[in-house]
């Protein structure tokens, strides 16, 4: 089941794109296609390769083959400046939050905005720039606190908060929702709503929560044995009669 | 007995693979130090750091050893009514390859684990991703400034230590054979020749490029949890213990052929 979005742009082109560790074939060609402003939702099994796939869309990890085209440039071609660059127009929300916890918040804000003078130059004062970034994600009273001193569901909105001050084109979410009581998961799942609309960014979100699908997903992809296995909006696949898709909405 | 044969090969086949991995590592810091960026901040804050959270630790353990080793040392001299060469011997000792050696082993268990445990925490918890993806490069900003801060800060130590130690033994003689400072530092200078000082000097550098080189690839390739932090700090001291002991036989072999000492 394919979805009719072939007349927008593509920002990200995943085709055939295989990748293993040893002998576990983790991803087995697979295809997708991120369009400008969409939210498109990843679900699949644990250990089917949705992180792996997204950490290949970042450079984080090589592919075995396939092709990964973002911005209309292949990840896999680009020379170490020309991907740090490419990285600046990228948000990565990990799991664990992955806030640097020898920084304060302002200094974890800081720590991207001060390396990329070639996208903002040299801002002596970046007090403002924070502060819109935490309002964002309505934390601006944590300015001054250490990553030890916030609560699972902060550290989450931080670490959004440190995606957005790069103004980034693209988000990707690893799991934004795991770990999360469900008020502080549905804050978190608002919130980046807010954050797609406010910014017009384009996402893709690894979930296994079903709740947060329906509420952010524009559409959705089923990752089963490496593949693309199905996509399609949410009610399409939710009402889906092929019981590999059903057990994910049971 | 095909058992024991096969484990020793593994052991073996693990301990080349190390070896090359850290070789590997060693050449990477070689070929990314001279690019731009430069971490000049970072480095300093590293300096800084390393420097200040060693320092009273190299002090006191160098004072303890220049005292224990002047009142261990002062039986059998006096025996061979030798104890007016105890500053020659003491200063030589310490300068050549007392203080150095244990100042790099303390610096090895403090600030190797310490790096070790950083970066591996750092890696397990995303947070070395967490850099790369904001378009900085982890291995310039973590590991070039920290091995850089390493060599630098150690000889500067080893210098501290050095001092403090013959302080230490000179307030020994002092309190047992009523020494005089101007005496005792009189006798210490004396002795000590261009070819004390150098060699030893020059492999303290070498030394402290070992502790943040281990400390930094132990932490850096660390994996398996939190489990794994405790392991990668654990062999950051052991693998670094090990290094230096080998550094300072060849230093010494090499300072052997130079100055035939």
């Amino acid at each position: 089941m394919k979805t009719n979005t072939t007349s927008k742009n593509a920002i990200i082109t995943i085709k055939d794109l295989h990748k293993s560790f040893g002998s576990n074939v983790v991803l087995d060609g697979f295809d997708l296609e991120l369009y400008e402003g969409e939210n498109l939702v990843v679900m699949g099994k644990s250990g089917s390769g949705k992180s792996v796939m997204i950490k290949c869309v970042i450079g984080l990890e090589q592919p075995d083959s396939g092709s990964i085209l973002v911005m209309n440039q292949e990840i896999n071609n680009l020379e170490r400046e020309d991907l740090d660059e490419l990285r600046t127009e990228i948000g990565f929300l990990f799991q664990g939050s992955a806030l640097y916890d020898s920084m304060s918040v302002r200094e974890n804000l800081e720590f991207p905005l001060r390396r990329h003078t070639k996208k903002f130059g040299i801002i002596e004062d970046t007090t403002p720039l924070v502060m819109e970034a935490l309002e964002s994600v309505g934390l601006a009273d944590a300015i001054d606190l250490m990553p030890n001193e916030l609560s699972g569901g902060m550290k989450r909105r931080i670490a959004l908060a440190r995606t957005l001050i790069l103004k980034p084109k693209i988000i990707l979410y690893d799991e934004p929702t795991t770990g999360l009581d469900p008020i502080t998961s549905k804050e978190i799942v608002l919130l980046m709503n807010s954050v797609q609309k406010k910014y017009n960014t384009s996402s893709i979100i690894i979930t296994h929560d079903v709740d947060c699908a329906k509420v952010i997903a524009n559409r959705m992809i089923l990752l089963i044995d490496g593949v693309n296995y199905i996509e399609g909006t949410f009610s399409e696949l939710s009402s889906s009669s092929d019981p590999k898709v059903q057990a994910f909405f049971k | 007995m095909k058992k024991y044969f096969n484990n020793l090969t593994e052991a073996l086949q693990n301990f080349l693979i190390e070896v090359g991995e850290l070789s590997y590592f060693a050449g990477r810091f070689f070929k990314e130090f001279w690019k731009p960026p430069y971490e000049f901040k970072e480095f300093l804050r590293q300096c800084f750091y390393i420097g200040n959270r060693s320092l009273l630790l190299v002090s006191v353990t160098g004072f303890i050893i220049g005292a224990v080793f002047t009142l261990q040392s002062r039986p059998t001299l006096q025996e061979f009514g030798a104890v007016s060469w105890m500053a020659s011997m003491v200063s030589v000792s310490i300068i050549r390859e007392i203080g150095p050696i244990i100042t790099a082993l303390i610096c090895a268990g403090r600030i190797g684990s310490g790096i070790g445990a950083e970066l591996g925490s750092m890696k397990v918890t995303e947070q070395i991703d967490a850099m790369e993806v904001s378009g900085t490069n982890p291995f310039k900003y973590l590991v070039i400034t920290r091995i850089l801060a390493t060599t630098l800060m150690l000889p500067l130590l080893v210098i501290v230590g050095d001092l403090i130690a013959i302080y230490g033994s000179f307030l020994v003689e002092n309190i047992k054979g009523n020494v005089s400072f101007t005496l005792y530092f009189n006798q210490v200078f004396n002795i000590l020749e261009f070819s004390d000082i150098v060699p030893a000097t020059i492999k303290t550098f070498f030394f402290g490029f070992a502790i943040g080189l281990v400390g930094c690839f132990k932490g850096y390739n660390c994996t398996k949890g939190t489990s794994g932090v405790g392991k990668a700090a654990n062999a950051a001291v052991v693998y670094t213990s090990m290094l230096l002991f080998i550094i300072d036989f060849v230093a010494v072999f090499v300072t052997n052929i130079f100055y035939d000492i």
